[in-house]
């Protein structure tokens, strides 16, 4: 039997302390947390950065790093830093070494590091080691070589080697959601399908029960299946919530997709243990052929400048979209005349179909609606200037020409913002390896020693 | 006839990474997921979502009285023409299906 206790679905969201205290009391094997994914956007993979404040990180970690130390077992993290570059591994263990040295800890720490060179993946690709996904971006050497980061996820392999240095604690770059908790129950002959079953559930804590905010989750693993107990005080788990949780951000609610092979839940079984645990059964591993790990890339698309208009003038509310194409008709051509070519405006009218686009045919516009233009070129000057030429027209561009000239609310002095470097994911594919370590590298240090 | 959003208990769309949508359909007894699966088929979510139907994969599940779909994302997560980072919204536009 193997029990993993998983504080919360992301370091950084928070958790309950009871839960968490109440976890520890349960006496488990291991800590895994999971520190990020692709869901915030392609920012952080691009710029290799967090999304979480330094400081809220740094609160949640060095309970952690003490409720470990009380427990006396091993604390993982996957997906450090949001995104698992490496700069955001570095970041997460220069914080770990701060924590230790306030607290006075001494502690080996294994760091796993998930980052890909481009000449590296330029060879893979030239030796037909990388196959797309659906669906998938054309990728060439070019496109490889533009990406800022590159990251493979590690899968159980590379969470067991990190765990086999007798690390305390493992900070690992970009890892699968489920690995950090299916290594230890693999490694120690636990059921194979239950373990990435368990590990699936348990992946965003407390979000497989009826009480998501509660945080924290115990799974217990054995030789034929799992079993979850939420750790909050109001929260359970049913069998409902635990089955549903397959479909979350899932896109085929039967099967998952790992480095090494594939959960096949289609014909687990839920079975209420009382009315909080939940215990599962017949959930299948099935291994393939070759060894893969998915790939992730971000580079850059361009610099973005946006502004804000907000209109609230019966008229051109009821007429906004009118408004909008010949704006962008003669402010795109002014700006060709005067500041350069390569460049796109868009204008999104927010309180019509900002969120939807095209796809909303039935909106209905209000009383007033924003204007958000955006405004995306190759270098940051250029975004800047055709901003600069498009204001005049969000300030007063009149409907018709025999009407005197209207001036519009913008919220803010200058009204143009630049968002800086704006990123694109550009992979969907995996990577065949011949052994899971070649595309990862791991350290161990000893802090406080 | 009534929309899909006021006789299920909750339709979800999230982003399954950063190239797929994936929407639940929530229908909470057996009696809505029987008009669920008999009325949204998959060529009417992809004509909701301007794709062809063979782009759009669809999921009945008794058990847990869902329908769900996957389909590519309309635009791939964060690029210039992504309009909704976290997919969410999407989910209206599937609630406001006829059933």
């Amino acid at each position: 039997m193997v029990k993993v206790l998983i504080p919360s679905g992301a370091l950084g969201l928070g958790y309950d302390r009871a839960a968490l205290a109440r976890g520890i009391s349960e006496r488990p094997d291991i800590i895994a947390i999971d520190g990020g994914s692709t869901d915030s956007g392609p920012h952080y993979l691009g710029t290799g950065t967090s999304k979480y404040a330094r400081g809220s990180t740094k609160a949640e970690w060095r309970e952690l790093m003490q409720a470990r130390a009380e427990a006396g077992v091993p604390l993982v993290i996957g997906t450090a830093g949001t995104c698992g570059a490496n700069s955001a591994v570095d970041w997460l263990a220069e914080i770990t070494r701060e924590i230790a040295g306030e607290l006075g800890m001494t502690l080996k720490l294994a760091v796993l590091k998930s980052g890909q060179r481009p000449d590296a993946m330029i060879d893979a690709l030239g030796q037909g080691k990388i196959s797309p996904l659906s669906p998938a971006p054309d990728i060439s050497e070019d496109v490889l070589a533009s990406c800022s980061n590159i990251v493979a996820l590690a899968g159980a392999e590379q969470i067991q080697a990190a765990l086999e240095t007798g690390a305390d604690i493992v900070i690992a770059g970009r890892t699968t959601d489920t690995a950090i908790i299916s290594a230890l129950p693999l490694a120690r002959g636990c059921h194979a399908g239950a373990a990435w079953h368990g590990a699936k559930i348990g992946e965003c804590g407390a979000l497989a029960t009826t009480a998501p905010n509660s945080g924290t989750i115990l799974v217990e693993f054995d030789a034929e299946g799992f079993t979850i107990t939420p750790m909050g005080a109001a929260a359970r788990a049913t069998a409902h919530t635990v089955s549903a949780h397959m479909l979350y951000e899932n896109s085929n609610p039967n099967i998952l997709y790992e480095p090494g092979g594939h959960l096949d839940v289609t014909h687990a079984v839920y079975t209420a243990l009382d009315d909080k645990r939940v215990r599962v059964t017949g959930s299948e591993w099935v291994v393939s052929d070759r060894y893969t790990v998915k790939l992730e890339g971000a580079r850059l698309a361009g610099f973005q400048t946006v502004s804000l208009v907000t209109v609230r003038d019966p008229r051109y509310v009821a007429n906004i979209r009118a408004w909008c194409d010949d704006i962008v008709t003669k402010a795109t051509e002014k700006a060709r005349a005067r500041v350069g070519e390569d460049f796109e405006i868009e204008l999104r009218v927010i309180g019509l179909d900002a969120t939807l686009g095209a796809l909303d045919t039935d909106a209905q516009v209000g009383t007033e609606v924003g204007v958000l233009a955006l405004i995306t070129a190759p270098t940051e000057a250029l975004s800047r200037d055709v901003a600069k030429v498009l204001n005049p027209y969000l300030l007063h561009h009149p409907l018709t020409e025999d009407e005197e000239m209207p001036t519009f609310a913008f919220p803010f002095s200058p009204p143009e913002m630049s968002r800086g470097a704006v990123y694109e994911f550009c992979l969907n594919h995996v990577l065949e390896l011949d052994d899971p370590m070649e595309a990862f590298s791991l350290t161990v240090e000893d802090l406080g020693a | 006839m009534s929309r899909l959003g006021d006789m299920v208990l909750k339709v979800r769309s999230k982003n399954a990474g950063p190239f797929w949508l994936t929407v639940d359909i929530f229908c909470g007894t057996p009696d809505a997921y029987a008009q669920v699966c008999a009325s949204v088929t998959g060529d009417r979510v992809a004509a909701l979502f301007k794709v062809s139907p063979d782009t759009v994969d669809r999921y009945e599940m008794a058990s847990l009285n869902v329908v769900k779909f996957s389909l590519p994302r309309p635009a791939v997560q964060g690029t210039r023409e992504d309009r909704d980072m976290h997919g969410a919204s999407f989910a209206a536009l599937v609630a406001e299906l006829d059933v």
